[in-house]
């Protein structure tokens, strides 16, 4: 990005997000959701178009694009389908990161790779059911024995667990430490004693993968481990930290698809003979609300840039997750409301958008521990 | 094997505007795509890419701009990409553009198989490809639906005909005019796009094609066409749909509308 505009690269990039979007996801995205099930065909088109690996460097198989072009993706997939926005943030900002960010090179050509070029999916499991925004509550213990540990413990709404391959479980090594004690570490669905229970009901992000999970006596290899003992917590709060700039680009997708349905209806809607786009009102609204999904996009692409320049972005991505997910709040109620009771019955996305809207509001850390974040930055 | 592929950048519209004065499409703030039958042509490529290992070529004459294009075509998956511009090059009709390219693939060497769109939706001449085969003495299939044989001296193509196809066996180097039915394009990958704006595309502009062309062959001066009207394509009036009758009575009047109309 350059002066507010993108690259060449990164409109193309973009175009093909966006037709992907419309020809693959647009037509299932309502089934889906209605079915509370996500489609794993077409996780298989994703894979294909390598959409796994975005910001990765090719050597371990990624597709060597940039954090900013990551953000389009999740734009253009969250304007018409908010759970593929989440499944593909969790997999990449979460899981990915932890490994790139922490892993040996032996780590990152065994478990990487195979991520990033989209053969296998992966999750993140640090929030259990006593430990939300307070992580450091974390209970979940791994006991080292020889050359493994044994994992104990309960992860919830694990996004992606329904499905996903590789586990970044966060685990207490020393418990007398406290988050000092925690650490990071990447487990196999397959390993015995990890059980994944059934996807939790949800009021938004339905079609999404989000499940209790245990794991029970799991024996891990040491070489399993992230980064060294202790090191958990760090790894955790950095990944959200980088998780965040996705969910600001979720939530301005949701918000713009939410408008773009708008801007048809009003055209096609008339009350007191004409067009409901004539009154003022309507005018007004979608005017308020495009400048406020414009700022959002822009503290979203300030994010994507810092990180990408390796400047301290942490900030920087909560404000933008903070302001993002209060706009698309707004906006796909007011949406919702331009479109009267069609807005409120299923048979427009509308009413989809602003369930799926909630959520920004509360995962990756939620509005509250954004304040927390930027006021702590502010040294105030 | 070496494929070359010739796209052409075409508005995306399905509700041209023309001018009324000049008669031609107005360009001015339409989407641009590649013409959808030569992103099957890519597609087809790219199919016998897979199978044989062979390289694929991909050309385009137009403005600029077109660059985009060719990138992607390059993210989509082929290999190296080359536009054909030029300032004498402008206002070219069919036959001086069909002899521009065909001094181009001289240049950069004949392919096995060189593939080209059936027509360009901002024309529907479907002359070019045609042409091209012409004036450089290759055989030619027009509208291939199917290649359902590649080897390195022939093809086994199926061409698709008003009633019915016909199966063609052509010896290469060839050219086949591919039609939407010939493949479904697959979509760009986001390594594709990266990769695809770290390579050089190759400029082919007068000063390189000059030695096999004259002046007057190209552009306006070397256009013997006059645009005499251009219009969009009209609705055909609805057929007749026959209902509430026996199978008999359906073939009576099926015949009986046949021989009307002096089909049979
Ligand atoms: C659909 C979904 C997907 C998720 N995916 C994942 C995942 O993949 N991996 C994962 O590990 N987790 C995941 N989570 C968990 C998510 O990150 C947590 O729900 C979130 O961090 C909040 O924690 P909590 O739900 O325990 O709420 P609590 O922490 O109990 O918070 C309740 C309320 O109290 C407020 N609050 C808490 N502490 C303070 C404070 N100090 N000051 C002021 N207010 C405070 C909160 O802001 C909130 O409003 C997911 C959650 C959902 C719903």
């Amino acid at each position: 990005m350059e002066g507010f505009k993108l690259t060449k690269t990164q409109e193309l990039q973009r175009e093909l997000f966006h037709t992907f979007a419309e020809n693959e996801i647009r037509p299932i995205a309502r089934d889906m959701d209605e079915a509370e099930e996500y489609s794993m065909e077409l996780v298989k088109k994703m894979q294909k178009c390598h959409f796994f690996g975005i910001p990765y460097s090719k050597e371990y198989g990624g597709a060597g694009a940039d954090v900013l072009t990551y953000t389009l993706a999740m734009e253009e997939l969250s304007k018409v389908d908010a759970s593929t926005g989440i499944t593909l943030s969790v997999h990449t900002s979460l899981c990915c990161s932890c490994i790139n960010e922490f892993g040996t090179e032996e780590q990152k050509q065994t478990y990487l790779r195979p991520l990033i070029d989209g053969s296998k999916i992966g999750c993140f499991a640090l929030t259990e059911p006593n430990a939300g925004t307070d992580a450091s509550g974390v209970q979940k213990e791994a006991k080292k024995e020889g050359d493994h540990y044994i994992l104990n413990g309960t992860s919830i709404f694990t996004t992606n667990s329904g499905f996903a391959d590789t586990f970044i479980v966060f685990a207490l090594t020393d418990k007398s430490k406290g988050p000092k004690g925690m650490s990071a570490f990447i487990v196999d669905r397959t390993m015995p004693g990890v059980s994944v229970g059934t996807n939790i009901p949800r009021m938004g992000i339905r079609a999404a993968s989000n499940c209790e999970v245990a794991y029970e006596d799991v024996v891990v290899p040491a070489d399993r481990l992230l980064g060294q003992e202790g090191k958990g917590y760090k790894i955790a709060m950095q990944a959200l930290a980088g998780g965040r700039i996705g969910i600001g680009a979720q939530s301005v997708g949701i918000a713009q698809g939410a408008i773009n349905e708008a801007m048809k209806y009003v055209k096609e809607r008339k009350q007191f003979g004409k067009p409901i786009s004539k009154f003022q009102n309507t005018q007004f609204k979608l005017a308020e609300m495009q400048t406020k999904v414009d700022a959002a996009r822009l503290m979203v692409w300030r994010a994507a840039q810092a990180k990408d320049a390796h400047e301290n972005y942490a900030p920087l991505a909560a404000m933008c997750k903070l302001f993002a997910s209060d706009v698309v709040n707004e906006v796909t109620r007011g949406c919702v409301q331009l479109f009267g009771g069609y807005g409120y019955s299923r048979e427009y996305p509308v009413e989809r958008m602003m369930r799926d809207a909630k959520i920004t509001e509360i995962y990756e850390g939620t509005s509250e521990a954004m304040k927390m974040v930027i006021s702590g930055s502010m040294k105030i | 094997m070496k494929i070359i592929v010739c796209i052409k950048q075409v508005p995306d519209t399905v509700d041209v505007k023309i001018d009324p004065k000049t008669g031609n499409l107005i360009r001015e703030g339409l989407p641009v795509i590649i013409n959808p039958d030569d992103k099957a042509g890519i597609e087809a490529a790219l199919a016998i890419k897979e199978q044989t290992g062979a390289t694929i070529q991909v050309v385009s004459m137009g403005p600029p701009q077109a660059d985009v294009a060719l990138r992607e075509a390059l993210a989509m998956g082929c290999d190296e990409a080359v536009l054909i511009s030029a300032r004498e090059f402008g206002g070219s009709d069919t036959y001086a553009t069909s002899g521009i390219i065909a001094a181009a693939i001289r240049k950069l060497g004949m392919p096995e198989i060189l593939i080209t769109g059936r027509q360009a939706i901002d024309g529907d001449t479907a002359q070019v490809g045609p042409q091209i085969g012409e004036k450089l003495h290759i055989p030619q299939v027009s509208y291939v639906e199917e290649i359902q044989e590649v080897t390195a001296d022939h093809l086994i193509v199926k061409r698709q005909f008003e009633d019915g196809y016909h199966i063609i066996k052509i010896k290469t180097p060839c050219l086949l005019t591919a039609i939407g039915e010939l493949a479904k394009p697959r979509y760009m990958t986001v390594s594709g796009i990266v990769e695809a704006y770290n390579k050089e595309i190759k400029v082919l502009g007068f000063e390189e094609l000059k030695d096999d062309l004259e002046l007057d062959m190209i552009g306006t001066k070397g256009s013997p066409t006059n645009v005499y009207q251009s219009f969009p394509k009209q609705l055909k009036a609805p057929g007749t749909v026959l209902k509430d009758m026996s199978d008999d009575e359906l073939v009576a009047a099926i015949m009986a509308k046949l021989e009307e109309k002096h089909v049979i």
